[in-house]
């Protein structure tokens, strides 16, 4: 009987036990899982704070998941190392754990940069877990001044999910604009000024020097005063246990389209990992949900002895903020084409005849249709784009395309 | 299994399979009720220019990308159907952002709707195929 090990416990970890159970019902598999939550949707804590969910709906699945799936989950336990030689995984509590081959899902942990004086900020958070968002629940309230440093997916989304809770909130950013990594200058303005007009402030190509007597002074000499404070800088990868054994690591996890690292038995999946991109042709870090649970499937489905491949990894957002919703994909290389109407702003990136990437902000109906012509490389040669640019339609493929797509099982 | 599926050269566009779907996801037990006056948000839609239209709605893929990306767990596959738990979505439209036939689409709440092939509704089969009046629009195995 084979002997799994799941380090983690979010999607990817899902996704592999999903994947393991496809061939092997019998085989033992055990989680580890530092967080005292069974899977839940973890880029849905914002809509928590929102009201617009709850922990119950946010579970990812069913109440008898582990069960049905046969799994032990080891809950506030930490794998500390893994001794690849005597084949072992051994966790905080001294506990050894024989595997036939591990799933590494350790995800991202927030990256927190030294500032000056952030150990005496007490109401400081990050918001990257169910707890951190229970630990903003419980310290904020309608007389709250929050201060957001960082203007990226995590920042923006605590900023929305918090805003009926609090009386003020700033974000601040050493970048230019928001969003920095998934939209362009024009793009980001349109976000930025709609997220004004519902009230956050914002502190653009502006960073905090240090802080003081519960403010922020900033590198501009702005102070701002809070009562909250959330971190929102960035994450790294968590790489170490892969990286400890000589294992292959650059920004993330080194891993193939079958989901192995460099070491024997040894799979990865999800945010501590980096894979390739399609559209960039590059290795990347793509800490998206979607890729995470694909990663896992692909991982169990080869770590139990079938083979599956996941070589159409692109980064990928649908993301939005007070009902004004950003899409975006692929990479933005090559040359731009726009279509702007009163109602929404779109763009496209195109390059060797293929799309690789767009900007979506406003009208998005069917745009996974784009979304799989970067993903698949389709040639623009068998595409009507002129059509295609301005709606996202299947009226764009030949009829011949359009049968194998509409006219049989897919 | 037996999926809905359009035969194009046969469609006319003419929208009825729109209007018996949002009819038959109602509720509401007359159509007149349900639908005169008010915008719909069926879960078919036709595609297609003055030359050619055909009628798109969810295929029930095999490996269903949709479900796979779903960041609140809300699409699942049960018995070969494709469906969302509407309570557990959060209208985020990452389906929509994945789904490369364009099948989802919100309802009027922005929650995520789609078809479902009628099996828990009041029509029981599936109502686009019912009523079209061409039979441009099967329900069959292939």
């Amino acid at each position: 009987m084979k002997e799994y090990v799941i380090i983690g416990n979010g999607v990817a970890a899902a996704g592999a036990i999903e994947g393991i159970r496809k061939s092997d019902s019998t085989g033992k598999i055990t989680v580890v899982s530092e967080e005292n939550h069974p899977v839940y949707c973890r880029p849905l804590i914002s809509y928590y704070l929102e009201n617009k969910t709850d922990t119950e709906r946010m579970n990812y699945r069913g109440a008898d998941f582990y069960e049905n799936m046969g799994c032990e989950v080891l809950y506030g336990k930490k794998a500390v190392n893994i001794d690849a030689r005597a084949k072992k995984v051994v966790l905080d509590d001294g506990a050894e754990l024989p595997y036939s081959s591990i799933c590494v899902a350790t995800g991202s942990s927030p990256f927190i940069p030294p500032f000056e004086g952030l150990e005496k900020v007490r109401n400081k958070f990050c918001f990257m877990t169910l707890d951190d968002a229970f630990a903003i629940e419980k310290a904020v309230n309608e007389d709250s001044r929050v201060l957001i440093v960082g203007a990226g997916l995590i920042g923006l989304k605590c900023a929305e999910g918090i805003k009926g809770r609090v009386k003020s909130i700033t974000v601040c950013d050493i970048a230019d604009r928001v969003l920095s990594s998934i939209l362009d200058a024009d793009c980001a303005f349109v976000i930025q000024k709609h997220m004004e007009e519902n009230g956050i402030r914002f502190l653009l190509g502006d960073s905090v020097a240090c802080f003081e007597d519960g403010s922020a002074v900033m590198k501009s000499g702005k102070r701002v005063s809070f009562d909250a404070l959330v971190l929102a800088v960035g994450v790294r990868a968590n790489t170490a246990l892969v990286k400890d054994i000589g294992g292959e690591v650059n920004r993330g996890i080194v891993v193939n389209e079958r989901m192995e690292t460099s070491v024997k038995d040894i799979f990865a999946a999800g945010d501590c990992t980096e894979g390739y991109d399609v559209s960039s042709g590059e290795k990347r870090v793509l800490a998206i949900l979607p890729n995470a649970y694909m990663q896992g499937h692909t991982a169990g489905v080869n770590m139990s002895g079938g083979d599956e491949v996941f070589d159409k990894a692109i980064p990928m957002n649908s993301i939005g903020f007070f009902g004004m919703h950003a899409m975006t994909a692929g990479t933005y290389d090559g040359e731009m084409l726009e279509e702007k109407t009163e109602k929404s702003l779109k763009r496209f990136f195109t390059k060797d005849g293929v799309l690789k990437g767009f900007i979506i902000i406003g009208e998005n109906e069917r745009a996974g249709i784009y979304t799989s012509l970067i993903r698949e490389r389709t040639s623009l040669d068998t595409v009507d784009f002129d059509l295609m640019r301005k709606t996202a339609t299947s009226a764009a493929f030949s009829p011949e395309i359009r049968r194998k797509k509409f006219g049989g099982e897919v | 299994m037996k999926r809905v599926y359009v035969n194009e050269e046969w469609c006319l566009g003419c929208h009825l399979c729109e209007y018996n779907c949002a009819f038959a996801n109602s509720g509401i037990a007359d159509m007149a009720t349900a639908l005169k006056g008010k915008p719909i948000y069926p879960r078919i839609h036709i595609e297609g220019d003055d030359k050619i239209s055909y009628a798109v709605s969810c295929r029930h893929c095999s490996d269903p990308i949709c479900v796979k990306s779903c960041i609140a767990g809300a699409i699942y596959k049960e018995d070969g159907v494709v469906r969302i738990d509407k309570n557990k979505c959060v209208g985020c439209l990452t389906c929509v952002l994945v789904c490369p036939y364009g099948s989802l689409a919100p309802d009027e709440d922005g929650v995520m709707q789609k078809c479902e092939l009628c099996m828990r509704n009041s029509c029981g089969e599936p109502a686009c195929v019912k009523g079209c009046p061409n039979r441009a629009i099967v329900y069959e195995e292939r």
